[in-house]
C-alpha cells in the first residue's frame, strides 16, 4: 500500500512540479534525522538555496527516529531516515490525520572499520555477528594479533545501530533476534566512532561511508567464507556485490506541495544526485 | 494607613502563592512521572525492571532490566565523590581558615567559575584529554569508562562541595577557634580536630549535594562512559549511566510504547534516589542548627 502510495505520488509529482518556476518558489523547509545524512542533506539545502533564494531550507540530525517523532508531531516538513519507518509509526501519523510518503533518495553503504594498524583486512558476515554479539572477544580468534577487541556501536536511536542489528546481527538458529554483546560502547555518532577507532588499535566499529577517512581502515565483507570479500565503494554498493548496504530516504507528511515539492525534485535531479556523489553516498543511478 | 496594610497583605499573598507554585511544579512532575512510568508495570515486574541484568530496550522480545544502570550510575557517583570530597573540604578549609584578602576572593571566584563551565564543555575536554590518559595509564582497551566520567564529574560536584563546606566552617562560632588555639593547638590541630568536627554534619550535607548533583549529570556522562549496558565489576570498565539512557534513548521511542514508559520509570528511579538524597542533606543541616 505504501509503495502504492509512493508510486502515485511520484507521477503525480513529475507533471506539475515541472511547471514551477525556481523564483515562484518561497517559503521554508525544515529537514530533521538521520545523523548519517545531515552532510548530505546539508549539501542539498546549500545547493538548493543558491538556486531557490526565496527558500531557506534548516537541517538538523539527532537519529532518524528523531526525525519521524519529528515528523508525527509536524515539527518538520521532511524526515530523513536511513531506516523505513515502522508500522506503530505511521499508525500514529494517521491518528494525526496523515499518510507518511516515503522517497528514496540515495544509497549508503555502511562500512566495518578497524584501526589502520590491525592485519585483519577482511571478515565474513558470520564472523561479524561473532564479534558484534560477543561470541569473539580476541582479535587471535580472526587471524589478528592477541589483542582484546573494543566494539562500538551507535546508540538505539539510530536507524544505523537498527540496520547493522537486523542485518549483520540478524536471527540466532532459536529464530529469536541477536543482541548486541553487553560490552559494546555505545556512542552517540559516528564521528565518536570514527575518532576511538583513530585513537584505538583494538576497536571495530562501523558506519556510514561518508565517515570513512585515512585513519580508519575500512573491512572487506563477503556474505561466506568462500567470498569474495568486497571493500565498500560506490560500484560495489551500487551493484548490490557490497554485502551491508542500505537505502536512504525521505519522508513527507502526505502529499508534499510548494517549496517540499521543488525540493524533493531537485533532490532526484541529475544534479542533486551528484551532490550524493560527492559527499561520499551513493547515487540511485549511475552518473 | 489602610492602603499600607493592603500592599502588605498584597505581597504576602503574592510570595505565598510564589511558594506554592514551586510545590505545586515538584508535585506535577512526580504525578507526570508516575502516570507514565508506572504505565511499564502492566508488562514488567518490579523485580525484573530493578534487578534485571539486561538492558535491550528495542529487542524482540525488549528486555527492561535496570540493574546495570544503577550499578553504572552508582560507579560513577562513588568514583567523584572520593575524588570530589578531599579535594573540596581541603580548598574549604584553605579558603574559610588560611587563604586572606585577594588570595581568597580569588580562590572562591575560581571555583564559582567551575560550576558555570557547561557540562558538555567538560565532557569534550575529558574526551580530548582524560579518557586517553585513562586508557594509557591503566593499559586499557578503551579510554571510555567510569574513571573518566568520575574525574570530570569530580570538578562538577566541586564547587557546591566547597562552598557549602566553606559556609558550615564559617558558621563555626569564633569562641570554638579561640578556646582551641588558647589550649596551645597549633592551627592544624585546631583545623583537623575541632573545626572539621564541628562542621561535619554542613560537610555531610555537602557531600550529599555533591552525589546528587553527579547523579544527575548526564552529558558529560554520556560522552565519557562509553554507555555499555553491563554490570560492571570495576571502575577501569566502561558503563551506562541512569540519566545517559534516557537522553540518548527518548529520541527513538514511540510515545506511549513500553520503552517510553520504561524511560520514564527511570526517570522516577531518578526522582526516588534525588529525593533521598536530599532528604538527608537536610536531615544533615536540621542537625547542625540545633
Amino acid at each position: 500500500m505504501r509503495r502504492l502510495l509512493g508510486i502515485a505520488a511520484a507521477v503525480a509529482l513529475l507533471a506539475p512540479a515541472s511547471l514551477a518556476r525556481a523564483e515562484d518558489v518561497k517559503g521554508s523547509i525544515q529537514i530533521k534525522g538521520s545523523d548519517t545524512m545531515v552532510n548530505l542533506c546539508q549539501a542539498w539545502a546549500e545547493a538548493f538555496m543558491k538556486k531557490n533564494p526565496n527558500v531557506t531550507v534548516a537541517v538538523t540530525g539527532g537519529g532518524s527516529g528523531t526525525g519521524f517523532a519529528a515528523l508525527i508531531a509536524r515539527s518538520c516538513d521532511l524526515a530523513a531516515a536511513s531506516r523505513a519507518i515502522k508500522p506503530q509509526e505511521i499508525e500514529q501519523a494517521k491518528q494525526k490525520g496523515f499518510t507518511p510518503q516515503e522517497w528514496r533518495v540515495a544509497l549508503d553503504g555502511l562500512a566495518v572499520v578497524v584501526h589502520p594498524s590491525n592485519p585483519v583486512k577482511k571478515l565474513t558476515i558470520a564472523q561479524l555477528r561473532d564479534l558484534f554479539t560477543g561470541k569473539i572477544t580476541n582479535w587471535s580468534e580472526v587471524g589478528g594479533p592477541n589483542k582484546k577487541i573494543t566494539l562500538l556501536s551507535r546508540e538505539v536511536n539510530s536507524g544505523t545501530h537498527v540496520y547493522f542489528k537486523e542485518n549483520v546481527l540478524g536471527n540466532g538458529p532459536d529464530g529469536k533476534s541477536l543482541e548486541y554483546s553487553p560490552d559494546a560502547l555505545l556512542l552517540p555518532s559516528s564521528q565518536a566512532i570514527a575518532d576511538e577507532v583513530a585513537s584505538n588499535p583494538g576497536a571495530i566499529g562501523y558506519y556510514g561511508m561518508g565517515y570513512l577517512n585515512p585513519n580508519n581502515a575500512a573491512v572487506a565483507v563477503a556474505k561466506d567464507p568462500a567470498g569474495p570479500f568486497v571493500t565498500p565503494s560506490e560500484a560495489t554498493v551500487r551493484s548490490g556485490e557490497y554485502p551491508i548496504s542500505r537505502p536512504l530516504m525521505f519522508y513527507s507528511p502526505g502529499e508534499p506541495t510548494g517549496a517540499v515539492k521543488v525540493f524533493l525534485d531537485f533532490v532526484l535531479s541529475p544534479d542533486g544526485q551528484r551532490i550524493v556523489h560527492d559527499t561520499d553516498f551513493v547515487p540511485l543511478k549511475t552518473q | 494607613m489602610r492602603d499600607r496594610q493592603w500592599a502588605e497583605r498584597l505581597i504576602e499573598v503574592v510570595i505565598y502563592l510564589c511558594g506554592i507554585i514551586a510545590m505545586v511544579a515538584v508535585v506535577l512532575i512526580a504525578i507526570f512521572l508516575a502516570k507514565e512510568g508506572l504505565a511499564l508495570f502492566r508488562h514488567v515486574s518490579l523485580l525484573d525492571f530493578l534487578g534485571g541484568r539486561q538492558w535491550y530496550p528495542i529487542s524482540e522480545p525488549p528486555r527492561y532490566g535496570i540493574l546495570p544502570l544503577i550499578l553504572g550510575s552508582c560507579w560513577v557517583t562513588v568514583g567523584a565523590i572520593v575524588l570530589a570530597v578531599p579535594m573540596g573540604v581541603a580548598s574549604a578549609l584553605f579558603i574559610a581558615e588560611v587563604a586572606t584578602g585577594w588570595m581568597r576572593e580569588l580562590m572562591k571566584t575560581g571555583i564559582e567559575l567551575l560550576a558555570a563551565i557547561p557540562s558538555v564543555v567538560l565532557g569534550f575536554v575529558g574526551m580530548a584529554v582524560v579518557s586517553p590518559v585513562v586508557k594509557a595509564a591503566f593499559h586499557l582497551p578503551t579510554g571510555l569508562t567510569a574513571l573518566t566520567g568520575s574525574l570530570i564529574l569530580a570538578f562538577m560536584a566541586m564547587p557546591t562541595i566547597v562552598s557549602i563546606t566553606e559556609d558550615a566552617l564559617t558558621a563555626v562560632p569564633r569562641t570554638y577557634r579561640e578556646a582551641a588555639l588558647a589550649l596551645g593547638a597549633t592551627r592544624w590541630q585546631t583545623m583537623s580536630r575541632v573545626l572539621l568536627p564541628a562542621a561535619s554534619p554542613g560537610i555531610a550535607a555537602a557531600v550529599m549535594l555533591g552525589v546528587g548533583r553527579v547523579m544527575g549529570e548526564t552529558m558529560a556522562g554520556m560522552m565519557l562512559t562509553g554507555n555499555a549496558a553491563r554490570i560492571p565489576h570495576s571502575i577501569l570498565q566502561p558503563v551506562r549511566t541512569l540519566t545517559a539512557t534516557i537522553a540518548a534513548e527518548m529520541g527513538e521511542t514511540v510515545r506511549g510504547s513500553e520503552h517510553y514508559a520504561a524511560l520514564f520509570a527511570i526517570g522516577l528511579v531518578l526522582l526516588a534516589i534525588s529525593f533521598v538524597v536530599n532528604l538527608l542533606a537536610a536531615s544533615f543541616l536540621g542537625r547542625r542548627r540545633r
